[in-house]
């Protein structure tokens, strides 16, 4: 099987194009995106060729588009659907899924993205891929192109969390930190792209590795037992992920295996770095592009390419967008940690800060079916808690000193 | 001459103003407009210039002095999570 990718189409004005490494319109500028053969996908996907497939992302190939020829495969997505009933019964809602995408291979989501974009990027001939990234993206590729042997360059802003640096390094790409913020990065990694013939992953095959979060939107919705909730929560930094779950649900519609979906898309946001959140609560489908400053370090996109078009879909599906101060990222991370046993990054606090807000706004009713993304692992921004937690009981090897320590603690006498 | 592309960002002051239409007067630039999209609030015009580079800067400067933001045009930032 090679893919049923058939064009790439303009987002704006329709125009189509062949597919090459290619992103944006000659003519108008507008993003493209890839178009693809659904009558072929309806053949090639039921329940049942679905559901017989491998337990990745790759259960999913026929919807994705590259040729599966050749990915590098290392085990991504499929991760697990939680019921989260205590986390639920915290903020006010009946039934809460949690999507736990803290379990892919480099503990992000973003190994979703990159898994289409390696495999595309191989498919076109190219033999270096290259990203800028503030962390996830850089491990998600710098991982993959070690299982690929490609050479890979990843530039990252000097000021990042520890463990993201070095959750690069280990796969030895030639990892770059630019003295500079974000909009340095930036720029340097705009004019690079136009001088090295390098597959940039989120630049010149950007609209096929953001076809990969598609396939949150598949998973969810078989997980469910085919059909789809009624409200799903996902953070924003591109807004590129939030678009391409909805894109996802109604491919799955359009090929017949679920019914018409009805789910609200709400977007989440760092108050620090909020432009789309801040377009929705001022009423209005254009953003104004911020300077980030916020421990989400991931989210931390002033300019979001895809901020319009999340935007539209709120719109579309009756969803809407909240943000979350640095205080509430911590504390939506400890709840989520306490309540459920899962241990999210900075990201995953927005997520659920933003869904508590959305509950005791209301704009969630309690009877809704929510799905909360929660896309990366808590290890990766572990400066963001470490003051956080409960200090140990520090104690001597011996029976009493630890009960007169477990006795301070809760303030009564504990009996041995 | 290669054509330039900025993204210029208004917001509610600017936005009932001709802006693009005074910079193509009051400076020795072309403008074209790309892709736009403007409402009560705000609005954003990705605008292609084609002059000399100091005259375009200069025209870019007297944008930014009316409040208007300037970025450069590109779909975004490239910068990822
Ligand atoms: C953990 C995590 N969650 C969410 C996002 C949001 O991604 P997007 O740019 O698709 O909105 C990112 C990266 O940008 C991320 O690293
Ligand atoms: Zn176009």
């Amino acid at each position: 099987m090679s893919s049923f990718n058939r064009a790439l189409k303009c987002r704006e004005c329709g125009r189509e194009y062949a597919i090459a490494p290619i992103f944006s319109c000659e003519f108008c500028f507008g993003p493209l995106e890839v178009a693809y053969d659904y009558d072929a996908i309806r053949e090639a996907a039921t329940r049942d060729i679905i559901e017989s497939g491998p337990n990745t992302l790759w259960r999913y190939a026929p919807f994705l588009p590259c040729d599966p020829a050749y990915k590098v495969d290392l085990g991504t997505g499929f991760t697990p659907l939680l019921r989260a009933d205590r986390l639920a019964k915290a903020i006010g809602l009946d039934t809460l899924w949690i999507k736990n995408d803290t379990v892919n291979p480099t503990w992000s989501f973003k190994d979703r993205v990159v898994s289409v974009a390696i495999a595309k990027a191989r498919e076109f001939g190219f033999d270096a891929i290259a990203c800028a990234s503030t962390g996830n993206l850089a491990n998600s590729v710098a991982a993959h192109a070690a299982g690929a042997g490609m050479e890979c360059f990843v530039f990252i802003p000097d000021d990042l969390e520890r463990g993201k640096v070095v959750g690069s390094a280990i796969y030895d790409p030639h990892l770059v930190t630019v003295r500079g913020s974000y909009d340095d990065v930036n720029r340097l990694c705009t004019e690079l792209s136009m001088q090295f013939n390098w597959a940039f992953v989120n630049i010149n095959v950007r609209p096929y590795y953001a076809e990969g979060s598609r396939s949150l939107g598949y998973e969810i919705a078989e997980q469910l037992g085919w059909r789809t909730p009624d409200h799903i929560v996902a953070p924003m930094a591109s807004g590129s992920m939030f678009t391409k779950i909805w894109k996802g649900i109604k491919e799955f519609h359009h090929v017949g295996l679920i019914d018409e979906p009805h789910t609200r898309m709400s977007g989440a946001q760092a108050t620090g770095c909020s432009p789309i959140s801040t377009a929705f609560a001022n009423d209005t489908l254009n953003f104004i592009p911020q300077k980030p400053n916020t421990i989400a370090k991931s989210l931390a996109i002033g300019n979001p390419a895809d901020g319009y078009y999340a935007l539209k879909q709120m719109e579309e599906t009756g969803g809407g967008a909240e943000m979350a101060t640095d205080e509430e990222i911590v504390a939506g991370i400890k709840l989520l940690a306490e309540t459920e046993g899962i241990f999210a990054e900075t990201a995953g606090g927005v997520t659920i800060a933003c869904l508590k807000r959305l509950v005791a706004s209301g704009f969630i009713k309690r009877g809704e079916e929510t799905v909360a993304i929660i896309s990366g692992g808590g290890l990766k921004t572990i400066e963001a808690v470490a003051d956080e937690v409960t200090e140990p009981l520090h104690i001597q090897p011996t029976v009493n000193s630890f009960t007169e320590a477990l006795s301070a603690r809760r303030g009564a006498p504990v009996s041995v | 001459m290669p054509e330039r592309h900025v993204r210029l960002t208004f917001g509610a002051e600017q936005v009932r103003e001709p802006l693009v239409y005074q910079m193509g007067h009051q400076f020795k630039v072309v403008t074209s407009i790309r892709m736009a999209s403007i409402d009560r609030s705000v609005g954003w015009v990705i605008l292609g210039l084609e002059g000399d580079e100091d005259e375009i800067n200069r025209a870019l400067d007297w944008a930014r002095a009316k409040g208007v933001r300037v970025d450069d045009a590109t779909l975004g930032d490239v910068v990822e999570g």
